[in-house]
């Protein structure tokens, strides 16, 4: 029945630009979602804040229909003052998740929306000497709310060496930082040793090292996707040349499932919790407001509120009431929900 | 047409007999010889853009403050910092002093608000010690040279075009210094990829009305127009740097050595170093001093000097004497 429905999956890239985004994502996916896209100028770009634009793509696959979103967000980083442009980034993954749990505290749950951001491909430079003060505050502004999968850029610019020297400093600023990257689940102990081989390839090649391509050239008699230089061909989907195949086999063919997993019992918990003890701590503030305003008949006597309040003031004070009667509706239904959940445990 | 009080000089008098004057150059070649020559270079750009390597590949060795000892995985500093490096190459006997400043920091922040400020000081603070000393009463024979003669401005190989970063700056500075952009890392494009990335960077620079060097409004004849004008088409110059030897062909060449092939530095097919490299070294090395001296170090000194009060030269008994 799933395979009927078909999956759906949410893709974010982010990172400054230039650093070859759509293209990888065109090559990811054999899309051509940016077809049609004007590239601002310098001074055009100017008066651009960061926007996050989002493209819809249905792709079959034997059978298996999979929608996928990818959501951009151009603009990021491109300015002389950077300060908190990734405001806009996490207020769209926060507004994704009030969404659902608005959704999912309602009363008609069939047919709810994921728009949860699945995944975040961060793009590094490879020009840089490891991770930026933007990467990192970027990374630490949002590890907490979805899961991130840092990627090095436009990788046909370094040699071997390089690239790994630039990994390894890479992943020791991360873990420097204290920045909570997506973990690849550990394998089950009775895999076979082919698998736990590539599992742990897979570990290590964090940030992949990506290169993208939209076009296609001749390499050694075949048609490949590639980028052709004077000096030798590039092909994108050459393991020796770069780990754009493995990104590719994680993000669709094996990691998929937990990608949306990890998103839906980590982050999305985190902020459904965070969204709870804030409401209640509301509600608690109101209901003592409301206790010092009533229960006033003992050292001083608190004058009175005025009965003659105008209608405006009538109209809020009983639209808060509504509010609040909504909310604690909600965290009692949400209470209930939970008491149910533990006793089926 | 000799008078008492006037000199005139008429063209193409013809010669009685073989007097020398071609010997001048002979002469001047003699005593720049002797006494060498100053250069000083300034890079400017994001980290990692490859500048250090760049500025070690043009002067075949190693200049930059790089090879001075600092380390190359050091923090990225908080503000941007100006750091100068010293060395002198010797060729066919001719001494260079050549002094590399580096500009660490430049960009690199979150907020790059201003981050052109130490740079400007910097360059003005070179006008202002020149000044100091060409003013003075007692006079050095030789006034030590610390003016920056080039800019070299490293733009980032997004594909894309220009970042605000790089007009804003090119916008501000190339008044007070000579400013020759260059297209880092330029292995990162294909050839097609380069064209196109260059003609929006050339139509971003007019538009932002910057004038790189050579300036066309110091273009001094037609000549110079011509060759000037062939160079001005061609910029900004896409380059690769290594200090990297490899073997291609039986030929021992600087290059970068990738899975797919190794991207030769000097060869005109691969990147633009070479004409780079000639432009600024065997054809133009003479003219951004002057251009330096007679323009931009004028205009400095004629603002100062029309600022109230103007200068106070200082003689060898510290006595002060009333301005100019």
């Amino acid at each position: 029945k799933s395979v009927k429905k078909g999956f759906d999956f949410t893709l974010m890239v982010a990172g400054e630009s230039g650093l070859g985004k759509s293209t990888l994502v065109n090559s990811l996916f054999l899309t051509d979602l940016y077809k049609d896209r004007k590239l601002l100028n310098a001074e055009e770009r100017i008066m651009q804040t960061v926007e996050i634009t989002k493209h819809t793509v249905d792709i079959e696959e034997k059978g298996v229909k999979l929608k996928l979103t990818i959501v951009d967000t151009p603009g990021f980083g491109d300015a002389v003052n950077n300060t908190e442009c990734w405001k806009s980034v996490a207020d769209y993954i926060d507004q994704q998740f009030e969404q659902y749990f608005r959704d999912e505290s309602g009363l008609n749950r069939k047919n709810i929306q994921d728009n949860r951001v699945h995944c975040c491909l961060y793009f590094i430079s490879p020009f840089g000497h490891g991770l930026r003060p933007l990467d990192v505050e970027f990374m630490k502004a949002l590890h907490e709310k979805v899961n991130i999968v840092p990627v090095l850029a436009k990788a046909d610019t370094l040699t071997p060496s390089e690239v790994k020297k630039k990994k390894m400093k890479i992943r020791e600023e991360i873990e420097q930082y204290g920045i909570k990257i997506y973990q690849f689940p550990d394998c089950d102990s009775d895999e076979d040793e082919d698998f736990k081989q590539q599992d742990s390839e897979l570990k290590e090649s964090i940030p992949f090292a990506v290169i993208g391509s939209n076009t296609v050239v001749e390499a050694k008699g075949k048609r490949v996707r590639g980028r052709l230089y004077p000096w030798g061909i590039v092909e994108v989907e050459n393991s020796a040349h770069c780990d754009f195949v493995k990104l590719r086999n994680m993000l669709v063919r094996t990691h998929m499932q937990d990608l949306k997993d990890v998103t839906r019992e980590t982050h999305y918990e985190n902020y459904r919790a965070q969204c709870i003890q804030s409401m209640t701590r509301m509600v608690v503030k109101e209901r003592n407001r409301n206790k010092l305003t009533r229960e006033s008949g003992t050292d001083f006597p608190i004058p009175a509120m005025p009965r003659m309040a105008d209608n405006e003031t009538e109209k809020l004070i009983r639209e808060k009431d509504e509010e609040l009667r909504r909310m604690q509706e909600m965290l009692q239904r949400i209470q209930d929900q939970m008491h149910t959940q533990k006793e089926a445990y | 047409c000799l008078s008492n009080t006037d000199t005139c000089t008429r063209g193409g008098s013809t010669l009685l007999g073989y007097i020398g004057i071609d010997t001048i150059i002979e002469q001047m070649r003699k005593k720049t010889m002797k006494t060498g020559f100053d250069f000083n270079i300034m890079v400017v750009g994001n980290s990692g853009l490859g500048k250090s390597t760049l500025v070690n590949t043009l002067f075949k060795s190693q200049v930059s403050r790089r090879s001075a000892g600092w380390a190359r995985d050091e923090k990225i500093p908080k503000t941007v910092e100006v750091k100068a490096v010293s060395h002198v190459l010797e060729e066919g006997g001719v001494k260079m002093k050549l002094t590399v400043i580096d500009t660490p920091g430049f960009g690199d922040q979150i907020n790059n608000d201003n981050c052109w400020e130490p740079i400007s000081k910097y360059i003005n603070e070179q006008y202002e010690k020149f000044l100091k000393e060409e003013v003075n009463i007692t006079r050095k024979k030789r006034i030590p040279d610390t003016r920056v003669h080039c800019c070299l401005y490293f733009i980032s190989p997004t594909g894309h075009s220009l970042r605000q970063l790089d007009v804003e700056f090119m916008k501000r500075l190339s008044h007070s210094v000579n400013i020759i952009p260059v297209i880092a890392k330029a292995d990162t494009m294909t050839i097609e990829e380069r064209q196109e990335f260059k003609q929006r960077v050339r139509k971003e620079l007019e538009m932002g009305g910057i004038e790189f060097y050579p300036q066309k409004e110091f273009d001094e004849d037609m000549e110079d127009k011509n060759d000037n004008d062939k160079i001005r088409e061609a910029m900004p110059f896409a380059v690769v740097g290594s200090d990297k030897e490899y073997q291609v062909n039986g030929k021992r060449v600087l290059g970068r050595k990738t899975q797919w092939g190794i991207v030769e530095v000097e060869n005109p097919n691969h990147c633009e170093f070479a004409q780079l490299r000639d432009f600024l070294i065997r054809s133009h090395l003479q003219d951004l001093k002057e251009v330096t001296h007679n323009i931009h170090y004028e205009s400095y000194r004629a603002k100062r000097l029309n600022e109230n009060g103007g200068l106070h030269p200082i003689s060898c008994n510290d006595t002060q004497e009333s301005n100019l």
